[in-house]
């Protein structure tokens, strides 16, 4: 009896430590949230949104900021869709040979697992000395696509799993080619799924910072940017350096909260966006 | 005529899907093309820094300072840094990614799963520039007070921050790994009489072990390569910490804090790349392992 008491025990203890530790995570996801948008709130304003910089940097707005983040992640989802879609397709529509896609899926994980600012510096390396385009929006834009390729193409590879075999078989019966059936078939079944690929690939660009650091941000410049090859301000680098740098850091508290929570609402919505997407397509499915 | 037109339009056909197809093909190599300029790049850029300090003397070195009339660059309070950020973040994650894993596949009610999950991806999806910050002016002070300590910004510091951005991918990795075990292994453990504290820690954990630790070295990889949130909060103080409560400087905190800085080509700049290489390399030798783990994982279950 004692025994069995002991395990009745020991099993309530166990489930209860699970369960903390879920509310550990979910109180600490609402801390950090909560935080960003009690502080920022009162920041905010049109005013904020669309003014830029001024009295060095400690009043003013982070319209350029906006446009600089905006701009480079439109230039990385450029450059990864077109290269992620095709991988996606090549993988689960063509592929038979085993060994090539062991090779290309080796490829995708070492890519995934690259940290972040080692891709800074290979932008830098590459994108900004070696093929001289300088500091700019080509630069990080281009770094940026490379670091969200992964994301896209896991995110297609699953939207295209989901199209049933059926459809396919079917189209092949009528006599359509493989490239036919995969363009008037499979792509269109697929097509909300691949959206969500781009889209998390869109939140993915535009929280990141170290890969921007050396190949595109700058720190402050009053211009909107006309040409990639334009410097840019952006969201989560202007974080970084009112937070750290310069000599008004509690001065500029203010516009650091309002510039976090602009990212983070955009970085969230924009998740919150393809985890809605992804359910109703799940739904559909099955 | 129509013979002959749709003859050539066959053969024609036939030369598009071969083409198609291999254009996919050369795409879709694109990301392992992509992994070795990487190693490529990081390698011409960092090598020269070899000729002037040997390779023993940069990574065992414990002294670094580049900008000094006579320049010397050890790193190893870096590696230190960032193998203490990485463990210490590992014990705190670890349990908590594992046990919300086991509270997602096993005891959570379809509805409570259905908003838990998401809220974990939601986690993963936050800025890690935004964790630093959060970690600055939040975490900093608190510690400070609790502790009551001159610094804010140290290990400990880092540590937390870093593990909250590793639950998300310890978490969801090890819950695939949970799913995966057969239902039928539960069925038996409850059969034979034991309670459900006992079916998961006795009989699914150990049976999805492998997977989970794939999800652990994931994790852990992540916690290496982080950069904003080690460089704002782990204190950026280039020496070996004694304490968890003392400064620290990662690996990737001190190429981004330094890189903006650092002449073009000079030794500063090719010892950063360097430092660079040996960030690539451990994560890259992290990310082979949870590979490796996952296949032979596979390999048992079929």
């Amino acid at each position: 009896m004692d025994r069995m008491v002991r395990r009745k025990i020991t099993e309530f203890l166990g489930l209860a430590l699970i369960r903390l530790s879920m509310i550990i995570i979910l109180a600490s996801m609402f801390a950090v949230v909560g935080f960003v948008v009690f502080r920022g709130l009162g920041v905010i304003s049109w005013q904020f949104l669309t003014d830029e910089p001024r009295d060095s940097m400690t009043t003013g707005g982070i319209f350029p900021a906006i446009i600089g983040t905006l701009y480079l992640v439109i230039g990385a989802v450029i450059v990864a869709f077109p290269l992620g879609v095709s991988s996606a397709i090549y993988l689960n529509e063509y592929a038979r040979n085993g060994r090539i896609i062991r090779i290309i899926r080796f490829g995708i994980n070492s890519l995934a697992g690259i940290p972040s600012v080692v891709f800074g510096l290979f932008g830098l390396a590459v994108f900004v000395v070696s093929f001289g385009f300088g500091s700019c929006i080509l630069s990080g834009s281009l770094t940026l696509g490379i670091l969200i390729l992964p994301v896209i193409i896991g995110a297609s590879e699953e939207a295209l799993k989901a199209v049933p075999m059926t459809y396919r078989e079917a189209s092949l019966a009528l006599g359509a080619t493989r490239w036919q059936t995969i363009k008037n078939v499979v792509l269109p079944a697929a097509l909300p799924g691949i959206l969500t690929g781009s889209i998390l690939g869109v939140g993915r660009a535009a929280g990141e910072t170290a890969p921007i650091m050396f190949t595109a941000a700058a720190f402050y410049t009053k211009v909107i940017p006309t040409s990639v090859f334009h410097e840019v301000m952006a969201l989560p680098y202007h974080i970084y350096v009112l937070a750290t740098a310069g000599t008004h850091i509690s001065k500029t508290r203010p516009i650091q909260y309002g510039t976090a929570l602009v990212l983070i609402s955009l970085v969230l919505g924009v998740n919150a966006l393809a985890i809605i997407i992804r359910a109703r397509i799940r739904r559909r499915h099955g | 005529m129509t013979e002959s037109f749709q003859k050539q339009s066959r053969f024609s056909r036939t030369t598009i899907e071969w083409f198609i197809r291999n254009t996919f093909l050369i795409l879709s190599l694109m990301s392992i093309t992509v992994v070795f300029f990487v190693f490529l790049f990081l390698f011409r850029e960092g090598m020269p820094i070899f000729e002037k300090v040997s390779i023993s003397d940069f990574i065992f070195g414990t002294l670094w300072y580049p900008t000094d009339a006579n320049p010397v660059f050890g790193i190893w309070p870096m590696i230190v840094g960032s193998m203490i950020v990485t463990f210490l973040s590992s014990i705190i994650a670890v349990p908590i990614g594992l046990m919300s894993a086991v509270y997602v596949s096993e005891i959570a009610a379809h509805r409570v799963k259905e908003f838990i999950k998401p809220t974990i991806e939601l986690l993963a999806s936050i800025p890690s520039v935004v964790m630093g910050f959060f970690g600055m002016v939040i975490v900093a002070p608190f510690l400070q007070d609790v502790f009551d300590l001159p610094l804010g910004l140290n290990v400990f510091n880092a540590s937390l921050m870093l593990a909250f951005m590793a639950v998300p991918t310890i978490s969801s990795i090890s819950e695939d790994a949970l799913n995966a075990v057969p239902r039928s292994l539960r069925e038996a453990s409850f059969a034979l009489g034991a309670n459900r504290w006992e079916t998961i820690t006795r009989v699914v954990i150990p049976a999805g072990l492998s997977g989970i630790s794939t999800a652990v070295i994931l994790g852990m990889s992540r916690a290496i390569g982080e950069t904003m949130v080690v460089l704002m909060v782990a204190g950026g103080a280039a020496a070996i910490p004694r304490s968890i409560f003392d400064p620290c400087r990662p690996l990737p905190a001190s190429i981004a804090a330094e890189m903006a800085e650092a002449p073009f080509r000079s030794d500063h700049y090719h010892a950063l790349f360097a430092t660079g290489i040996v960030l690539l390399i451990i994560t890259f030798a992290f990310n082979l392992l949870a590979d490796y783990l996952s296949m032979k994982y596979r390999m048992e279950s079929k």
